[in-house]
């Protein structure tokens, strides 16, 4: 990572906007699919993608590089925007998404898209993975990380808490999972439907190294990602207050579009507002 | 008399001699499925995932992602169970190197009763694409299937029982995945059978030879990919087939041979195994008998079949 700098931030943000954008043609063009997940999750994927994580799209085989696994995999529209500006496959292919014969599928597929290290979907299974890559990794001697972004809902799966036991018994420390904490699920807001808090001293008690930031604020990002890295002895996560469908006012903390695609004026507003042309 | 899961543990070792890409998980049961020996010899290369078998099987799938062959065991029932749509969405869906190696299949489990033994363990493994389902006869033919596997890319299930059982097969005998192996030639009837029933099947022939019917035994290691040719020649060579399964009769063996022949040779079969009820408690060969699994109900059912072909 390079030092961060006002200029940096202000590309990454603009980034972040693009990526935005590539998520709102995508699911209006699909037709269905996730918006909130993955707007709330934008500014964290870009610093990752773009500023943090040493990866390349020719060295997808190598193991020699950073890895990362999306365990809410239901914002896969971020995940392919952030792959394909990162030149994994041709940015004119992300408007194929979940139709017929289509590399880019509803949920991520590690057999069908390039870059994609792990299918997800099913919640609640990607720590798991992230930890058997992370020691995978160790019995390599590679010193790279294995970043996990998370849902917050998925927090309710027996699985992540396995898995949070695991990764410390193991000493993880290669491991950094981000909380996308935007509060809201299907059904409505994560404390009514099954409560997580107090969710950083969950975390605590399962050994983790827990960090906090605001997911929306690209410096905090990218300053938070950098202190996780520098930890050693524990798995760290980091829990991110963002808010569902970040960057377009009528998505924002709307439950509503959890899952659902914008009409036509629905469509053009986002775009104007992401400062982009529908 | 010989166990599978001590040629399981020493096929590992043997492994993790040869290669340094083998990663061995156990879910708290690595002395029942012998996956110790492992551990003994190359603990750097083994993790104990506690009583945690779903968190095991994403494990298991992140280490082959990560370039690594692995072998995970726990009992048959947790590992097909407990932990099956991280099998389906963790493991097979992105055909990950994940070899499944479970222990205590079926009801031989014995005096833990129903809650231990799985009697559908075949049928979930069997219905999930990309996996390789594998049920070796014995002591031998598990040691060389985990060799084979070790070799072989993609998600596999290997079913072994907890009890002893005769050795049937040789160490000299090739292992080749989507190979079943004719253990006796005879041209009236087809005695098909898997795992723990095999060793019956055999002792059936011998008895049905006595009666003037020659029994061709058909040792079924690899359930998937099925060996139709195996299964259709001896259908035309024999004029009726008997499957022998500890499994349920529920989309069991005798499920996927009845339809393999229904659409190329229609044949008169019956079909020996758990008829869709849940064990109890005994000891095996007392479970064996209780629920129609010995050569006495093998040889009724050929019988049975060789008159019904006539």
């Amino acid at each position: 990572m390079n030092s961060i700098n006002e200029g940096r931030v202000k590309e990454l943000e603009q980034r972040a906007a693009s990526l935005r954008r590539h998520v709102i043609k995508m699911i209006f063009a699909a037709g269905s699919g996730h918006p909130g997940g993955s707007l709330s999750a934008a500014d964290i994927m870009t610093a990752l993608f773009f500023e943090v994580m040493d990866h390349s799209p020719e060295r997808k085989d190598s193991q020699d590089r950073d890895h990362f696994i999306l365990s809410k995999g239901h914002a896969a529209p971020i995940y392919y925007a952030a792959l394909a500006e990162s030149g994994y496959f041709p940015v004119e292919e992300l408007v194929t998404l979940r139709k017929l014969h289509s590399r880019l599928q509803g949920h991520p597929s590690r057999a069908k898209t390039p870059g994609v290290e792990m299918s997800t979907g099913s919640l609640g299974q990607g720590l798991s993975v992230a930890n058997g890559l992370a020691l995978a990794l160790r019995l390599q001697k590679l010193d790279r990380k294995v970043y996990c972004l998370c849902g917050d809902g998925e927090m309710a799966e027996g699985q992540i808490w396995e898995a949070a036991m695991f990764a410390s018994h193991n000493h993880l420390d290669n491991v950094i999972a981000i909380v996308d904490r935007n509060g809201l699920q299907i059904d409505g807001r994560t404390e009514d439907v099954m409560a997580l808090e107090p969710l950083a001293d969950k975390w605590k008690a399962f050994g983790w190294n827990v960090l906090f930031m605001d997911g929306n604020d690209m410096w905090q990002v990218l300053e938070t990602l950098n202190d996780a890295r520098q930890h050693k002895g524990d798995p760290t996560v980091i829990v991110a207050k963002t808010v569902k469908g970040k960057g377009v006012s009528f998505m924002e903390n709307n439950v509503g579009f959890h899952g659902k695609s914008p009409n036509q004026k629905e469509y053009e507003q986002a775009m104007r507002e992401l400062g982009g042309s529908a | 008399m010989e166990s599978q899961r001590k040629n399981y543990g020493k096929a590992l070792v043997e492994l993790g001699k040869r290669r340094k890409d083998i990663v061995v998980l156990d879910a708290d049961l690595s002395g029942s499925t012998r996956t110790v020996e492992f551990k003994t010899a190359y603990p750097e290369r083994f993790f104990n995932c506690g009583i945690a078998e779903q968190n095991m099987m994403g494990t298991a799938a992140g280490l082959a992602v990560g370039g690594m062959t692995v072998f995970a065991s726990t009992f048959a029932v947790f590992a097909t169970g407990r932990a099956y749509d991280q099998v389906r969405q963790s493991i097979a869906y992105p055909d990950l190197n994940v070899k499944i190696v479970a222990s205590h299949a079926g009801i031989t489990v014995g005096g833990d009763g129903a809650s231990h033994q799985t009697m559908e363990d075949i049928a979930l493994m069997n219905a999930i694409p990309n996996m390789t389902v594998i049920v070796p006869a014995d002591g031998p033919e598990t040691y060389r299937a985990v060799l084979a596997l070790a070799d072989h890319h993609g998600p596999a299930y290997v079913r072994m029982g907890r009890s002893d059982v005769p050795i049937i097969t040789s160490n000299e005998d090739e292992f080749k995945i989507g190979k079943a192996s004719i253990l006796r030639d005879g041209n009236d009837v087809a005695l098909v059978g898997i795992g723990q029933m095999v060793a019956p099947c055999l002792l059936a022939a011998d008895a049905l030879k006595a009666k003037g019917i020659n029994a061709r035994v058909i040792n079924l290691s690899t359930i998937k990919p099925l060996d139709v040719g195996t299964l259709e020649k001896a259908a035309r060579d024999c004029g009726c087939v008997v499957t022998a399964e500890e499994h349920n009769i529920v989309s069991g063996v005798g499920t996927l041979v009845a339809a393999a022949l229904a659409e190329r040779c229609p044949t008169p079969m019956e079909r020996v195994a758990m008829q869709d009820v849940f064990g109890q408690s005994g000891e095996s060969d007392e479970l064996m008998r209780e629920y129609g699994l010995s050569e006495k109900e093998v040889i009724a059912a050929a019988i049975k079949v060789t008159e019904r072909k006539k």
